[in-house]
């Protein structure tokens, strides 16, 4: 078996049986990179020297037996979002071109005690705006399934990455579904957990009180396994939550009897594509084969989630982005006369259409005389959701749903109409307003030959619960990928 | 002018709190350093970096808010207060509109008139200061300096309850001494530990409503304060006057000039876009915590006054100098603990320490010599072992080096000499190399023992017991 084709898990435990080292699997990557990055470019940036010579401490220290984890010699990539000290970190900005941080996120710094090897950083949507990976300022990134379609977004460049063989995992965030959508468009398996799971400390904020950092694999285990060494509590993160128990792979049991699914009517209206639909009720089935509880119910608000969500993400963007001034860091436009000429002239050149449409739109909602009937009723419409999450998970131990309305859009198509866009997000974002984890799972193909992803979501702090029922469900179903064809 | 005229004044007061480190990363709060060492990711604004509020500034926020009888909303947060500019990292500052720490307080000044005046607060809140800019006219080009930036402020809100400058210096001086037995903060005016802004307006005595107010920065000293609140008054009166109107405005103070100007109008004011910080959670403040806050407040000003008298029988000057300063009040309460001297202690503080801070320049909180030292002073004079400009003079270095006077009357042999021999051979050679002084005595004029007694005392080097002086040479002038 190719290396390249391994899970993560599968990988690590090569590597502490010697046969095959750090260094041979980083080896393995950058060739594939070599190899499919041309078409699919999911990276900003590939740190070739310093994952080789990472790989090469990294085996030193798993053969002196001071690295035993399941992930120690893996090589990962990470979302262009989370700071890595060293190495640039652009959130795929023209403004943060030449930005290189002074020190490392938290999360990543988690996974490098593990003895991850960083091979670089992951192409996205600027800033996380956007679900297709389009408003990049450094070129698009393409479905490995299909080059005509894209990934996904925001982590685009992280799900292409891991369906690519461009690493054998990856991290991503996710703040209205921008894991779990290109999870579902790119046939792997991502989590967002419970906000305040994984710490925020150095990743670049888009909408503080949403955005989760998580990982993309290629299956339930490898996601566990992540999250086990990513979680933490973080007295440098405000909202870090210290969790009871932070052992997500003691889930990983092929079990789901007499566990109740709810599954929402209202997501399987109009605007569903019937294949997605098709694959999503099947997956349920299966489900149900193994003893799970179906039900149908009618989760309230579900229309109020998306305009909710627009106005909190984007007042808070308006406000973390204002720091990318020109003035200690990044791109600086060359030619003004006076500072505000100068903030002017940095901010219209450095930030890509979207990410302006979004800071504009989030300083409207907070402008005084508009702040109440936008930002607090969105507020208050944030707090209705979560209640509504409340009474289903008084009945149930998960729901069910598709992740994504359609498969994986074709390049160009997407941005012309921003609101369709947007609603686009209506499986994930509920999600984040209510703080609570979720997962998509690969649960089919279409026609087109395009993956589908399955979403369950979990009440919080119930991660073990979606991940023991994606792992039974990933046992009916073997791992596809864009190359066995 | 033919209209009689009431000043109404409201202050914000901007306090720096005496934490150790920043309000929301471990960086250190002093003061000084090289620019940008007392910096970290969270303090410049890096991307990704994130707030951690600093317990004791809520801590102390509450003491103060304690102390101003204020409420203390126990359910409160920050938000984010939006305006691009470069002494802010992140071009939002953290602070607090919704839900201020502190809300409703009042603090009582005396008035000229000898009578008790509230002065109601509208409110307390937490915030962060900014960096600061250096404009490099050799360059041309402006520099920022984020050491400053960070630092824990309260913002303390008066209500426009003030009607004159007396009373405006009579409420920061409240809040000083209040702020300063807490221990919150030194409150430095010329440094910028403290800062007030005025808010003024003027109206006819009797009308009801305010009239059109404007808020004054930039006023580094009480003084200022004083002459900023007269020069606003009369432009806003003859304004009124000459049938113009008053603009809201925020005007800059210039001391030096006596003058103040225009920086920017209500209509140039910005929308701040205020909003709850999504990075900070809750401020839950417990019953317990303000309790247990309560139970450690120090005794006030006013109270230990009270107190003085009764307990030290010492006079209502000495107390209220005293007591202006919390640093002198405790040197005085542990001194008199020592050598149960009350009035001889107040006496070395009132005269000789105010007089050695003043020759240098410094502020009462600057003392630096022990209680116990004081006391040893004091019990060598009672003992007559050393005679008052013996200790004065060892006071001195008590004062400046905190020596004990006991080994350092010793080592430089300072006692006074009572030896009746020894002394009586000094002035009978003194009398015997003076016929002139003598033959006045003799002629009656008295006065001319001064000089006498001067020369033993030069020969003696200070150290002779001066009223053992004057009964020998009186024994020998008569004679």
């Amino acid at each position: 078996m190719d290396l390249l084709e391994l899970t993560a898990v599968a990988l690590g435990q090569k590597i502490q049986k010697k046969e095959t080292s750090a260094v041979e699997a980083t080896q393995a990557v950058l060739n594939q990179i070599d190899k499919v990055e041309g078409t699919v470019h999911s990276y900003v940036t590939v740190d070739q020297e310093g994952a080789i010579k990472k790989a090469k401490q990294v085996q030193e220290k798993i053969e002196a037996g001071q690295l035993t984890g399941p992930l120690a010699g893996v090589p990962v990539a990470i979302k262009d979002n989370m700071c890595t000290e060293g190495m640039r970190t652009t959130c795929s900005s023209k403004i943060l071109e030449n930005f290189v941080p002074t020190y490392t996120a938290e999360a990543v710094l988690n996974l490098e005690k593990a003895g991850a090897v960083i091979i670089g950083k992951t192409n996205m949507d600027e800033f996380a705006m956007g679900s297709t990976t389009e408003t990049s300022a450094y070129g698009i990134t393409t479905n490995p399934w299909n080059k005509e379609h894209v990934p996904g977004g925001s982590s685009g460049g992280s799900c292409a990455a891991v369906a690519a063989n461009e690493c054998f995992y990856a991290l991503g965030s996710d703040t209205g579904g921008s894991i779990r959508q290109p999870s579902s468009f790119c046939g792997v398996t991502g989590i967002k957990p419970t906000y305040g799971t994984v710490s925020r400390y150095g990743l670049i904020a888009y909408g503080s009180s949403l955005d989760q950092i998580g990982p993309v694999a290629k299956d339930v285990t490898d996601c566990a396994t992540i999250l086990n060494t990513i979680a933490s509590y973080d007295k440098k993160d405000s909202t870090s939550y210290q969790r009871e128990s932070y052992d997500f792979t003691k889930a990983l049991v092929d079990d789901v009897k007499g566990m109740k699914i709810g599954i929402p009517k209202g997501y399987f209206g109009e605007g569903l594509d019937s294949e997605v639909s098709n694959a999503v009720m099947a997956a349920a089935k299966e489900l149900e084969k193994k003893g799970a509880i179906l039900e149908e119910f009618d989760l309230g608000l579900v229309e109020y989630a998306i305009p909710a969500y627009y106005v909190i993400a984007d007042a808070e963007a308006s406000s973390n982005l204002s720091r990318f001034d020109g003035v200690k860091y990044g791109y600086r436009a060359e030619d003004y006369k006076g500072l505000h000429h100068m903030y002017k002239k940095t901010r219209s050149e450095g930030f890509g259409p979207e990410v302006k449409r979004r800071i504009m739109l989030g300083s409207f909602v907070l402008s005084s005389g508009y702040y109440d009937a936008y930002y607090l009723k969105a507020l208050r419409t944030k707090a209705l959701i979560k209640q509504e999450f409340d009474k289903a998970f008084a009945k149930y131990d998960m729901i069910l749903g598709p992740a994504a309305p359609t498969t994986a859009p074709k390049v160009g198509a997407s941005l012309a109409d921003p609101i369709k866009m947007y609603l686009g997000d209506i499986y994930t974002i509920s999600v984040n307003l209510a703080g609570l984890p979720g997962i998509s799972v690969p649960c089919g193909m279409d026609s087109k030959g395009l993956p589908i992803g399955l979403q369950l979501i979990g009440d919080c702090f119930q991660e073990n619960k979606i991940l023991q029922a994606a792992y039974a469900f990933e046992q009916t179903r073997a791992y596809k990928s864009p190359f066995d064809k | 002018m033919s209209k009689q005229y009431e000043t109404v004044i409201g202050l914000e007061v901007h306090v720096e709190l005496a934490t150790k480190t920043k309000i929301f990363c471990g960086c250190s709060t002093e003061f000084g350093g090289a620019p940008n060492t007392h910096t970290c990711p969270v303090c410049t604004g890096m991307p990704g970096s994130l707030p951690v509020l600093n317990k004791q500034v809520v801590e102390y926020a509450i003491a103060v808010g304690l102390a101003t009888n204020c409420k203390i909303t126990q359910n409160g947060k920050f938000d984010r207060k939006n305006y691009f500019y470069p002494d802010n990292p992140q071009n939002y500052q953290i602070s607090q509109l919704y839900l201020p720490i502190c809300r409703d307080g009042h603090v009582d000044i005396e008035t000229e008139e000898g009578g008790k005046k509230a002065i109601g607060i509208h409110e307390i809140h937490m915030e962060e200061d900014a960096g600061k800019l250096v404009h490099d006219e050799w360059s041309g080009c402006s520099l920022v300096d984020f050491n400053r930036s960070g630092v824990p402020l309260i913002e303390i809100v008066s209500e426009p309850d003030m009607r004159s400058a007396e009373e405006v210096i009579a409420y920061l001086e409240k809040l000083r001494l209040l702020i300063q037995y807490l221990g919150a903060s030194d409150c430095k005016l010329n440094e910028g530990s403290m800062r007030a802004d005025v808010n003024l307006s003027v109206r006819e005595v009797g009308a009801k409503k305010f009239g059109t107010r404007t808020e004054m920065k930039n006023l580094n000293s009480f003084k200022a304060i004083a002459r900023a609140i007269e020069s606003e008054k009369e432009r806003q009166i003859d304004l009124l006057e000459s049938g113009e109107e008053v603009i809201q405005e925020t005007r800059r103070w210039d001391d030096v000039k006596e003058y103040s100007y225009a920086m920017r109008s209500k209509e140039d004011a910005q929308d701040y876009r205020y909003f709850p910080d999504p990075d900070l959670v809750p401020i839950i403040i417990s019953d317990e915590m303000i309790a247990e806050i309560k139970a450690k407040q120090p005794e006030f000003r006013d109270e230990k006054m009270e107190r003085y008298e009764k307990e030290y029988g010492i006079p209502a000057y000495d107390i209220s100098v005293i007591t202006s300063s919390k640093h002198m009040a405790d040197l005085f309460e542990q001194t008199v603990a020592i050598c149960n001297s009350p009035k001889k202690v107040s006496n070395w503080l009132m005269v000789e320490t105010m007089r050695l801070l003043k020759e240098h320049d410094m502020e009462p909180e600057q003392i630096n010599f022990s209680p116990e030292n004081l006391a040893k002073l004091i019990s060598l004079t009672e003992a007559n072992t050393i005679n008052s400009t013996v200790a004065k003079e060892v006071f001195e270095q008590v004062f400046a080096h905190d020596i004990d006077p006991e080994k350092y009357v010793e080592e430089h042999g300072l006692k006074t000499v009572n030896d009746e021999g020894a002394l009586r051979s000094t002035i009978e050679a003194i009398v015997a190399a003076n016929p002139k002084s003598v033959e006045d005595y003799k002629a009656g004029k008295k006065k001319a023992i001064g000089f006498l007694v001067g020369q033993t005392m030069k020969e003696m080097k200070g150290k002779a017991d001066p009223a053992m002086v004057n009964k020998i040479l009186i024994e020998l002038l008569e004679a």
